[in-house]
């Protein structure tokens, strides 16, 4: 869904063909996950078949991605809706690295998942490194420092809870024993 | 001893009185290494730092800095070391409230019997580095806890020491302050070779660094304590 809503949003900022909006998705979000070209145009369909979008030019050249869209009122309409929207906290967890903790002390022991939460700190603080020096690169736009200081957040929110957990694997071994 | 090796730790035992802080700790830091100290509170980070910056002295084991022993060392040796060769930097500054910026800065220099001229030059040129260069004629008292601590970051590099030893040097900013403390340290500690020796419990501070060694309950998490009395007693307050 909020594939829609970027995309809505980019073109909101200005009318341009798939091609182009695909590139900007990546330059506007540079932390978030690439989109496929199709999921592009599959959205663009939807986004056009709701009449959120409509083309603006018609272009000689041939396929899709030559079709230069715009929004719409009532797309802008939505968008403006979505802006304003409070997003509902995540109410379920799953947590796959709390799930390998509770997995290895019920059948792999006590020391592997401690070894596991170990390796698992080393790996985050690693990735954790690499934001904090697109950060501290004096070249950094504040665009990806702004989605560094996501990332590095949501590792530190990662890394306190190992560190806590370590702290608590023995305990926690002894209560599934039970 | 390897060529670029600055800084050794080997079996490192402290207590105070009968309840051990360090069980039996080594470390090696090379030449201009940023190394971060993390573990949970009480487990003997500063403990660790205050020994290998010759300020305490271990009950065993080595510290040895360019070769030479230290934790051996007469008390007016250590003191040399570290005026000349060491930084040091804890969680709040410790600028003094009656200097301004610039004498602040000034002072290792002074102490060390550089002329007042001189020292006030290379203060200043520190509190420009650290992009605090309008503060120099303002005493601490109206000065943020974040200028505050980049003064105390200026005087802590003003000797160009070979190593310098940070104590949570963020801990009492917020991220944003904090965050260009350690970018500015970081980047002047990288441009001059200087090894620096960061504690933190912090991850996101840790981050800045180039490796990590984690204390658990006394030792470099993973290793075994030093045979001995003391071995497997650490009480941290968790
Ligand atoms: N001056 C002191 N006298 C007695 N005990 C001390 C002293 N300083 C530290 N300790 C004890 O030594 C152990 C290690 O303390 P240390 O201050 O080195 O831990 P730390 O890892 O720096 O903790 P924190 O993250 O809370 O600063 C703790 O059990 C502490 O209570
Ligand atoms: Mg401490």
């Amino acid at each position: 869904m909020s594939v829609g809503f970027a995309l809505l949003g980019l073109l909101a900022e200005g009318q341009r063909h798939g091609y182009d909006l695909k590139q900007q998705y990546q330059r506007r979000f540079p932390a978030a996950k690439p989109v496929a070209a199709a999921q592009i145009y599959a959205t663009l369909d939807r986004l056009f078949r709701d009449g959120l979008v409509a083309p603006a030019v018609t272009e000689r050249v041939a396929g899709p991605d030559r079709i230069v869209f715009a929004v719409t009122d009532p797309g802008r309409t939505e968008l403006d809706r979505w802006l304003s929207e409070v997003e509902t906290p995540a109410e379920y967890v799953a947590n796959v690295l709390a799930m390998k903790v509770t997995l290895a002390l019920l059948v792999a022991g006590e020391s592997v998942a401690a070894d596991f939460l170990r390796r698992q700190r080393k790996a985050h603080l690693e990735r954790m490194r690499e934001y904090t020096r697109v950060k501290t690169d004096p070249h950094a736009d504040v665009l990806r420092v702004v989605a560094a200081d996501y990332a590095i957040n949501h590792l530190d929110a990662d890394l306190r809870w190992i560190d806590t957990t370590l702290q608590r694997v023995a305990h926690l071994a002894k209560e599934l024993r039970q | 001893m390897t060529a670029s090796e600055v800084l050794a730790a080997r079996q490192i035992v402290k207590s105070y009185g009968n309840s051990p802080a360090l069980s039996g700790v080594s470390l090696s830091a090379a030449r201009g290494d940023v190394l971060a100290i993390t573990g949970p509170s009480g487990s003997g980070k500063s403990t660790l730092l205050l020994c290998l910056a010759g300020i305490l002295r271990p009950d065993a084991g080595e510290v040895c800095f360019a070769g030479q022993r230290i934790d051996t060392a007469s008390e007016s040796a250590r003191s040399a070391l570290r005026r000349r060769e060491f930084g040091v930097l804890f969680q709040f500054g410790q600028v003094v409230p009656e200097l301004t910026a610039q004498e602040n800065v000034a002072l290792p220099l002074l102490l060390s019997g550089v002329r007042r001229r001189e020292a006030m030059t290379a203060a200043r040129s520190w509190l420009d580095r650290f992009g605090v260069a309008d503060l120099g004629d303002q005493r601490p008292p109206q000065m943020s806890g974040g200028q505050a601590q980049r003064v105390a970051v200026a005087r802590a590099m003003v000797t160009e020491p070979e190593v310098l030893f940070a104590d949570e040097p963020t801990g009492a900013l917020d991220t944003l302050a904090g965050e260009q403390v350690l970018g500015q340290l970081t980047r002047v500690a990288r441009e001059a070779g200087t090894t620096v020796l960061l504690v933190t419990h912090d991850a996101q501070v840790a981050a800045y660094a180039d490796r990590e060694i984690v204390i658990r309950d006394g030792l470099v998490d993973g290793t075994a304590a030093v045979p001995g009395p003391s071995a497997g007693q650490h009480r941290a307050y968790t």
